[in-house]
């Protein structure tokens, strides 16, 4: 996500991180669109129709991926962190404040598009099951990051309170899931995984994997074009940032 | 200098500083017992307003019961969170703490000792007698109170997380139950657990037994982790 | 024995200050000036420990310390502009808890003589609370009196005290000194020194 094994030192600061981010961020705009598209088409015409729920099912193709990448996306997050403590490093800080928003869009879309399917699948857009119920705290842990960052003015205790928080979460993501799992069994006697995708025929897989390379190369591209954002706002007393608006101007 | 206070090597083991913070905390907190009375009423009147709002019906309060009082628990120890950093906070004590030569683990670990001692301990012991009022009975009791006396430590160790990471802030007491809830919910699902497995012909203890690894992994990790929050809120 | 070289802070995404550096060994005394906001609460945070400086570092008896370094937080004593009281308790108990708290556990009578040393006997029992600004000041700086640690960090000790407090913490001072110790004080005011020359550190 964004990182380069060559040279990684010299790109730490963010005065030579910005053209770079530029760059990935065109290339993996271009590379997500193809991928989108092949993957909508595989998903949404050439695969067949369900035997028990028609075309309805059709929305796990973006379903699915936005749920994979929601946590993905948290764990680079919280990986971030974890550098930016030890390292004491700005940029990994602004990255992970750049992955967050993108994170929290996935999950929303991971809990609306799982809302949609319960209707015609199973009659009640929120069943409470163990999947989507953790998916919804996992929104919470990334809208109580985003809530700690703005809170905090000071940009540099901002950095660091946020992520220690992230990296609590971290911890916890697994604990949360299987508690609640345990939870849902509890309360409804057999396990029903509502969230089960019918019987995947290979080209579902295909147009599901499609879907989600798209989804985690939209995100670095998002995430390049966020950071770059937060990194002009906050290098914006800096002389390369000065000479960058002059040059703009 | 004194003649009667000669230079002595300078203690610094984790116990002593445990026994000063637990020992200061419980003398402050004796000292303005009037806040920690009405920490309990708040338990007291949250979990009287859920028959209130859903109805007297025996089978539906027995059914709400576990959950009602260990929802209620979750929002009293929320309420109580900020009283933990926010005084020393203010008046710079604080500072002095993180700069003792004691380890900041182990003072934090006493503050909140004392914390649980005078907000989740007063309240597990109460809730059996909260808990009649919905309708659950002997062995029932018993296995709340033991899930409550041993998640509501985890509930102010998780907390004082959060508290030490929102110290100062405007948004304090929303932001703080934002962050720590999520946290809760395994303390509430296995808590509240505890009735539903008897209920179901089970014995409680698995549920008991997680709560008391939890206990433990949140006994060593929190007070790392308010260490780390209370040091950048002192940056 | 402390050193600091080329400090640099930052408040936000305004600089305070750069390039400041000192070097004091035992007996030095260093008085830090400037206007209001010019960052010499901020220095003396830097050196006790509880703030990262933006650039520079900071060395106690030659080894490089961080924020929090465990030798700063046994050498130093720091008093900043809150005194650190609590109002619940009185102002022995108050003295008798920070003594204990940076490792000292003090016993009764050597926490009266420090209140005597600081003219607080009468004051001694009562709540914090009541305390004048005056009194608990030299209820905070009488915790000198019972720590004995070779780096004084002071900001701004003479705030709100009349002329026998600063005469005490004159004497203190110049004690303290004699005996081979460091203080770094940020100060508007002019304390005089009993004995030497003290370096003078001005933050524009």
């Amino acid at each position: 996500m964004g990182s380069n094994s060559i040279n990684w030192f010299k790109f730490a600061s963010p005065a030579s991180f910005f053209p770079v981010a530029g760059r990935l961020a065109r290339w993996f705009a271009a590379l997500a669109v193809p991928l989108a598209a092949a993957g909508l088409w595989l998903g949404l015409v050439v695969a067949p129709p369900d035997a028990q729920q028609g075309d309805a099912y059709r929305i796990i193709f973006i379903h699915v991926p936005a749920a994979w990448m929601s946590m993905f996306i948290y764990l680079v997050m919280a990986a971030w962190c974890a550098v930016s403590l030890t390292l004491n490093a700005r940029l990994s800080a602004m990255m992970a404040q750049a992955l967050a928003p993108t994170g929290a869009l996935f999950t929303v879309i991971a809990l609306w598009t799982g809302a949609l399917w319960g209707r015609p699948a199973w009659g009640t857009y929120w069943a409470w099951d163990a999947r989507m119920t953790s998916e919804l705290i996992l929104l919470f842990l990334y809208l109580g990051y985003m809530a700690l960052r703005h809170a905090i003015d000071e940009p540099r205790r901002a950095d660091r309170a946020s992520a220690v928080l992230a990296l609590v979460g971290a911890v916890n993501v697994p604990i949360i899931y299987f508690s609640v799992k345990w939870w849902n069994t509890l309360h409804q006697g057999a396990t029903v995984s509502l969230t089960a995708a019918p019987k995947m025929a290979s080209i579902m897989l295909t147009a599901m994997l499609l879907m989600t390379v798209a989804a985690w190369f939209y995100a670095i591209a998002v995430a390049m074009v966020r950071v770059r954002a937060i990194i002009l706002e906050r290098e914006r007393r800096t002389s390369w940032a000065g000479a960058l608006a002059g040059a703009a101007r | 200098m004194s003649e009667a206070a000669l230079p002595r090597p300078i203690a610094r083991g984790a116990w002593p500083g445990i026994a000063w913070a637990l020992r200061r905390d419980l003398r402050l907190a004796l000292r303005s017992k009037a806040e920690l009375g009405v920490q309990l009423l708040f338990y007291v009147v949250v979990v009287t307003l859920f028959p209130l709002g859903v109805g007297a019906d025996p089978t539906l309060l027995r059914a709400l019961g576990p959950g009602v009082l260990w929802v209620a628990a979750l929002l009293a120890s929320l309420l109580s969170l900020p009283r933990l950093f926010a005084a020393d906070f203010a008046d710079g004590t604080l500072e002095q703490i993180a700069l003792s030569p004691y380890p900041l683990p182990a003072l934090i670990s006493g503050k909140i000792l004392a914390h649980w001692l005078t907000t989740g301990a007063p309240l597990a012991v109460l809730s059996p007698l909260l808990a009649l009022q919905f309708g659950l009975d002997g062995s029932e009791l018993v296995a709340l109170a033991a899930g409550l006396l041993l998640g509501t430590p985890t509930l102010s160790l998780l907390g004082a997380i959060g508290a030490a990471l929102t110290l100062g802030l405007r948004a304090g007491g929303a932001l703080l139950a934002l962050l720590i809830l999520p946290l809760y919910v395994p303390i509430l699902i296995f808590g509240a657990g505890t009735v539903e497995a008897l209920r179901a012909g089970l014995a409680a203890g698995g549920e008991l037994s997680v709560l008391g690894a939890a206990l433990l992994v949140a006994a060593i990790g929190a007070p790392l982790a308010s260490a780390a929050a209370v040091r950048i809120a002192l940056d | 024995m402390l050193e600091a070289q080329d400090l640099a802070a930052r408040r936000g995404d305004a600089q305070l200050f750069s390039g400041v550096s000192l070097s004091l060994g035992p007996g030095a005394a260093l008085f830090v000036r400037g206007p209001n906001g010019s960052g010499k609460t901020t220095l003396l945070r830097i050196l006790a420990g509880t703030t990262q400086a933006a650039a520079g570092r900071v060395l106690w008896r030659g080894e490089r310390v961080g924020p929090f370094h465990p030798a700063l937080r046994a050498c130093a004593i720091f008093i900043g502009h809150a005194p650190a009281l609590k109002d619940e308790l009185t102002a022995e108990e108050n003295l008798a808890s920070l003594a204990a708290l940076h490792g000292a556990p003090a016993q009764g009578p050597a926490v009266l003589e420090a209140l005597a040393a600081w003219s607080l006997s009468r004051q001694r029992a009562l709540p914090a609370r009541v305390l004048s600004q005056g009194q608990r000041r030299r209820v905070a700086l009488a915790r000198l009196w019972l720590l004995s640690r070779p780096l004084w960090l002071l900001d701004e000790p003479a705030t709100a005290l009349d002329d026998a407090g600063q005469v005490t913490l004159r004497d203190a001072l110049a004690a303290h000194l004699a005996a081979g110790g460091i203080a770094v004080i940020a100060t508007h005011q002019d304390l005089p020194i009993a004995s030497g020359a003290p370096q003078s550190l001005l933050l524009a």
